[in-house]
């Protein structure tokens, strides 16, 4: 913890005095007094001022990790009954409301893997564009707009816009990949922006040193700019995938069905998946008080999935941290 | 230009940047096989000449060059001209350290890389000569496969400079080389200079007026822009023509 100059004083009140006190010569130290008095008066009030400040934040940091904590302590504890080795691995049966959930686990991992597939090169691509290639001006000014007014569009408009678009327009039908285009539109532009930001922060002596040895461009970019950057991309891109992966609204007119008990054989076949799952048993399945603890089960289970996918992508990110250093 | 013995020469060279004009006039002339060194106060203009002789400028959007700067005779800031080989021949080594975040080894390598060359055992070779032209060779090399960001600030910069003469310049750009450096760093980068000018034309900025007396053969007194003195690096320090630049080697300003 970083000791600032306040914090200093608080704690060794006599010491910063007397040495002040020490360090002036006789005569002076009269006629500052009164200075030095306003000075200590002055002190106490800071002091208390800035511990008020600080039990603020200090509260706000606390009910940030808090609100995880219940989240999933409530989730586990109502969760934890419904979940077996046959709830993870078998096919729902008797209308949902007995067997496991199979079907919707691979549902979230392929339309998760889809959407990176397909999100993670044109945002990558983008960022690289407009950080590294793109003279400042306004058609870029436009493109950032329209990249940050994307990420501002509620998820149940990009559902929409996938069903009128890749289902119906390009006749996709309900399927994973109209799914995954549709959830990969809505994680652009957080890939974007943690692309760009990763790129940002590559400092300019390593591609000056680059260009300096007679690299092009494109060399700089991808030999020196984009490893640098490569921590940076892969967390904020995987944050960026689960958080959509996560979401109802996108998938529920693209890609999921109520009920299929056959896992998908082709992209173009449709699925289940977690959060629709979920959103099924509890408005519309056969028998919603019943089915509680295997919505709870189901919820707990995409919690996990998309924790651990946050952690793959932390693990991964200092994996590489490490190695560039 | 008919002397075989000039390098590379600027002709009434003008900079700005955008409406700025950061140099006037700057005509120059840098001999094969000598240090030039370039002084002057703070935002004189030398850093700024120093980058248009490898066309780093180019990366401001918002510069403008106007003149000549002549490579072997020929303009560099001709279109035809491909910057990119313009700058493998005319290498540059920055005033702070860096070292991309990869191996000792594959620093040095980098540059042969980007320049196409492949084979195996022609890139281990040039990468030991390398570092050892750049006097690091005995420091590092039972840790080549380590990473270079663990080196001291001295090595970091030897190894920048090996980076450079791996791909074998013409002429060796430094912008305050050992400027970030301590005294002891600083001294082996300089005995460095010395011995690599007997093979590159080397062009040197600094600010201590020591260090330029030490290096160069050659020194040009840079003042608001303009090119205000050149002459033998001996001549100008202890017989400067002008009063301007008198004031200056005996630290009376800047």
């Amino acid at each position: 913890m970083d000791i600032t100059q306040d914090e200093y004083q608080d704690e060794y009140p006599e010491k910063e005095q007397k040495a002040t006190g020490k360090a002036a010569p006789e005569k002076t130290v009269k006629a500052r007094y009164g200075i030095q008095e306003a000075a200590t008066r002055l002190q106490t009030r800071r002091a208390a001022k800035q511990r008020m400040i600080f039990f603020f934040f200090r509260g706000a940091a606390i009910i940030n990790g808090l609100a995880l904590f219940i989240i999933v302590f409530f989730m586990v504890k109502n969760g934890i009954s419904a979940i077996s080795w046959e709830f993870l691995t078998q096919v729902p049966r008797s209308s949902m409301t007995q067997g496991g959930i199979l079907p919707c686990i691979i549902g979230t991992l392929y339309l998760s893997v889809g959407a990176i597939l397909v999100a993670l090169p044109i945002g990558v691509a983008s960022a690289i564009y407009l950080n590294e290639y793109a003279r400042p001006g306004k058609v870029i000014r436009i493109i950032r707009l329209g990249i940050n007014n994307l990420a501002g569009v509620p998820s149940v408009v990009f559902g929409l816009f996938g069903l009128a678009f890749f289902v119906i327009y390009l006749k996709m039908g309900v399927s994973i990949l109209a799914g995954a285009l549709t959830l990969a539109a809505m994680s652009l532009p957080v890939i974007i922006g943690a692309t760009e930001e990763a790129l940002k922060s590559v400092p300019d002596t390593y591609r000056e040193a680059s260009l300096g040895l007679g690299a092009t461009k494109w060399q700089t970019i991808y030999r020196v700019v984009v490893p640098a950057a490569l921590p940076g991309i892969l967390t904020g891109s995987i944050l960026g995938i689960s958080r959509a992966a996560g979401e109802t609204a996108p998938i529920m007119f693209t890609a999921a069905v109520f009920y299929t008990p056959k896992l998908p054989d082709s992209i173009f076949d449709e699925i289940m998946a977690l959060p629709y799952h979920i959103y099924v048993l509890a408005t519309a399945g056969t028998d919603i008080e019943a089915t509680r603890p295997l919505q709870y089960g189901t919820a707990l289970v995409l919690i996990a999935l998309v924790l651990g996918m946050n952690l793959i992508a932390i693990v991964w990110r200092s994996r590489l941290r490490k190695k560039l250093k | 230009m008919s002397d075989n013995n000039i390098k590379m020469a600027s002709e009434h060279l003008d900079f700005y940047y955008g409406d700025f004009k950061a140099l006037h006039d700057v005509s120059l002339q840098f001999r094969k096989k000598q240090v030039t060194a370039l002084i002057g106060p703070s935002g004189c203009g030398k850093s700024t000449y120093l980058r248009c002789l490898n066309r780093m400028n180019d990366l401001i959007p918002i510069s403008r060059v106007e003149g000549k700067i002549l490579l072997e005779g020929e303009d560099i800031y001709n279109t035809s001209w491909d910057v990119v080989s313009l700058r493998r021949r005319v290498g540059m080594v920055f005033q702070k350290p860096n070292p991309f975040p990869k191996t000792i080894f594959e620093n040095v390598a980098y540059g042969l890389r980007v320049n196409g060359i492949r084979d195996k055992s022609e890139i281990e070779k040039r990468v030991t000569e390398s570092i050892q032209q750049a006097a690091l060779w005995d420091e590092v090399k039972d840790r080549l496969q380590e990473s270079a960001l663990g080196l001291s600030g001295g090595q970091q910069q030897r190894l920048c400079i090996a980076r450079a003469l791996a791909v074998e310049p013409e002429v060796v750009l430094m912008d305050e080389p050992a400027s970030a450096l301590d005294p002891i760093a600083t001294q082996k980068i300089e005995e460095l200079i010395h011995e690599l000018k007997q093979q590159y034309t080397i062009i040197i900025v600094t600010h201590s007026m020591q260090q330029a007396a030490r290096v160069s053969d050659k020194t040009a007194f840079f003042y608001i822009g303009k090119l205000i003195e050149v002459g033998d690096t001996d001549t100008l320090f202890t017989r400067p023509r002008l009063k301007q630049t008198e004031d200056y080697i005996t630290g009376r300003f800047g």
